[in-house]
């Protein structure tokens, strides 16, 4: 049996993959990616505790199944969002989104 | 350690593919490259899925991430491709956010080992026990009044209410 | 460890054993042979499927269709297929290498993985999944994305265009199929396939649930690419769609995926609606099954070929709001119905219990009730559909009459 631990590796690693996307990548698409990235990481993470430690409670699926009822409706938004503000600046670069700036 | 049975090797597989389709998300240059590396890496997560008995969740991912977000970004990169694609792919401070992936992964791994560490992994080598709650238990818990319904019943609010907003967002003003 | 008779994986695995191989060893092997029967069965079939569409369109349009190669032609294909293969491989300028390889390949992957969870008989069948319909759904999703990359990777304009609106297309049409498939999930109480096939032996979901069933074949026509729905793949508008940079082989490809695509929907429609293997002497010949299942395949797909050949195309746009606006309503209301009544008939009493379940006379008055509010349902809704195009109707001639006043008023000649 795999130990708990190479799960929870695995989820971490893919975390922090989505970390660094979200911080350097200049395309709002790209940074999306890696937000779904994160979240999938999330319930790899969720699901390898709920397997391991309370696999009788339905705590950990439930919270599962909201994670991704989340993801989705968080990646409508913002590819809704991305393309109205490509079609306002021509541009989904996130550095030239900066009218609010000081 | 680790003796080299199917479920093993599956593992190996799976995660081999999770967290190589991450990287090719977060480094490549041409985005329906990186859709495609997201694509693999949500499907090594979904096999992750069933190998920790998990398998309405699998093909859950497999139906809503890959079915459906993944080609929603597909959409969204072929509908925002600008003329010139030859900036960079990083901008300025990617070094920093390199540093702070890296911080976040060490703290993560020293969080995750150092309960294990030294005992050969005996307290969280094997599942608690192998008797799990099936989908039944799932759909159930869902609906009970005394467990998730409420949080269920408002997944299903933001639901229509993020359906609404992204067709409102994106429409055309006419 | 003597052999028994469970399935064929089973018997050889214990042969292997007995023999003298290691049991891990003989236990893949057994699973691999199966493996191998569960794909090669559909990619044997489709060459009947495609020579059969290719006779009954032929027969509707008055013409004979194939008959040169092989006795009536059946060898039709096997001559296809020689062709496409000694074709050249070509891969245009500038498309994604990769991608571009992979397509086909994952479109006829989604199609094939479908077949490894259809129960053939009451002991056959690939892997009795726990949650085989959500799989063969999501199975089904992935080919969406096949033709996505194949759009995108053919460095075609209007190959782009294509897989555009067929994505749009079949993903939006996957909605009202998936509330359709609720419906006899909650009847049979289960995800599994095997176990919606056996909670029909007392009475076929297509009478307890007819418009689910009718909303779920229509969306198999939607997401099929079938007519009246076949703008997918218009030969005749523009230009072939998303696999016109394919030739050869990777064309043969889609083609074949397209053709299994469609006897698979019908293949899901006959195991969730009309019974699946069940059927006279079942239980004592197993395979008879097989057999059973085939021929209640054949009439929702020869229902299909002749639609094909029959009815005219609609627009994306007409495509589109008839979806949105007519199949999604109907089915999210036909969950609601069923499930409220499932519900009442349990209280109720009449609801077969679990000893009995198999028994026709049990089953009956549970099944007329759905069946007569279905029936009322379906009234209903066909009484506003009718109102709705009386009103609209109405609308186009006050406004067909408001232009002929005003043309009279401009051009005074007009008025005689």
């Amino acid at each position: 049996m795999i130990p708990l631990w190479m799960y929870l590796v695995v989820a971490a690693a893919m975390f922090c993959i989505g970390v660094y996307g979200v911080l350097a990548r200049r395309n709002a698409v790209a940074i999306l990616m890696s937000v779904e990235l994160m979240l999938s990481a999330v319930n790899i993470n969720l699901i390898a505790f709920w397997r391991y430690v309370t696999p009788q409670n339905m705590s950990g699926q439930a919270f599962t199944a909201f994670v991704f009822v989340v993801a989705a409706a968080e990646a409508a938004v913002g590819l809704a969002i991305v393309i109205s503000i490509y079609r306002s600046r021509r541009s989904v670069i996130v550095n030239d989104v900066n009218v609010l700036r000081g | 350690m680790l003796e080299l049975n199917a479920q093993t090797i599956v593992f190996f597989i799976f995660s081999l593919l999770t967290l190589g389709g991450a990287l090719g998300v977060v480094t490549n240059r041409n985005l329906i490259h990186g859709a495609i590396y997201l694509i693999i890496s949500l499907f090594g997560g979904a096999g992750l899925f069933v190998l920790l008995s998990a398998p309405f969740f699998a093909a859950v991912q497999v139906l809503v991430y890959i079915g459906a977000i993944a080609i929603l970004i597909i959409f969204a990169v072929m509908l925002t491709r600008s003329m010139t694609q030859l900036r960079e792919v990083f901008n300025r401070q990617w070094w920093a956010s390199a540093l702070v992936g890296l911080l976040l992964f060490g703290l993560m791994l020293v969080g995750v080992i150092l309960p294990v560490w030294g005992t050969g992994g005996s307290n969280a080598d094997s599942p608690v026990s192998e008797l799990t709650a099936t989908t039944q238990d799932l759909g159930v818990a869902l609906v009970d009044g005394n467990q998730y319904v409420l949080p269920f019943e408002v997944a299903s609010l933001l639901l229509t209410a993020a359906m609404i907003g992204a067709i409102v967002i994106a429409r055309e003003d006419d | 460890m003597e052999a028994q008779c469970i399935n064929i994986i089973e018997t050889m695995a214990s042969c292997l054993v007995r023999g003298g191989t290691d049991p891990g060893l003989a236990q893949f092997l057994s699973i691999a042979l199966g493996v191998l029967v569960v794909t090669l069965l559909p990619l044997i079939l489709v060459i009947i499927f495609i020579w059969l569409e290719r006779k009954i369109a032929a027969r509707v349009q008055d013409r004979i269709g194939p008959n040169r190669v092989g006795p009536f032609g059946l060898l039709q294909n096997v001559a296809d297929a020689v062709k496409l293969i000694i074709k050249e491989d070509i891969t245009p300028a500038g498309a994604d290498r990769l991608i571009y390889n992979a397509a086909p390949v994952i479109a006829i992957l989604s199609v094939i993985l479908v077949w490894g969870v259809i129960p053939y008989s009451p002991i056959h069948i690939g892997a009795d999944l726990g949650i085989g319909v959500v799989y063969v759904v999501a199975v089904g999703s992935v080919g969406t994305l096949a033709i996505m990359m194949a759009g995108w990777s053919s460095n075609n304009k209007y190959a782009l265009l294509g897989a555009f609106r067929v994505v749009a297309a079949l993903v939006s049409y996957e909605v009202p199929m998936i509330l359709a498939l609720l419906v006899p999930l909650m009847i049979a109480g289960t995800m599994s396939m095997q176990g919606i096939v056996e909670a029909q032996q007392g009475m076929w979901f297509i009478v307890s649930a007819p418009i689910a069933a009718l909303v779920f074949y229509i969306s198999n026509l939607a997401e099929t690419g079938r007519a009246p729905f076949d703008l997918i793949e218009a030969e005749s508008e523009l230009v072939a769609g998303y696999n016109i940079e394919y030739s050869g082989m990777k064309f043969g490809l889609f083609m074949a995926s397209e053709f299994l695509h469609s006897f698979t929907a019908n293949l899901l429609f006959a195991v969730i609606f009309l019974g699946g293997w069940s059927g006279p002497f079942v239980q004592q010949v197993p395979a008879l099954g097989f057999v059973w299942l085939m021929a209640k395949t054949a009439v929702p797909y020869l229902f299909t070929l002749i639609l094909r050949a029959t009815i005219p195309r609609v627009r994306i746009d007409q495509m589109m709001a008839f979806n949105w606006k007519f199949l999604v309503p109907v089915a999210l209301v036909n969950v609601l119905l069923v499930a409220l009544i499932l519900k009442v008939v349990q209280e109720l009493g009449l609801s077969p219990s679990p000893e009995n379940a198999t028994d026709f006379v049990a089953n009956v008055p549970q099944a007329l009730i759905l069946l007569v509010a279905n029936l009322i349902m379906g009234v209903i809704v066909l009484n506003m559909l009718r109102n709705q195009g009386r009103r609209e109707r109405m609308a186009d001639q006050a406004r067909m009459l408001r232009t002929v006043e005003q043309d009279k008023q401009i051009v005074p000649s007009a008025a005689r």
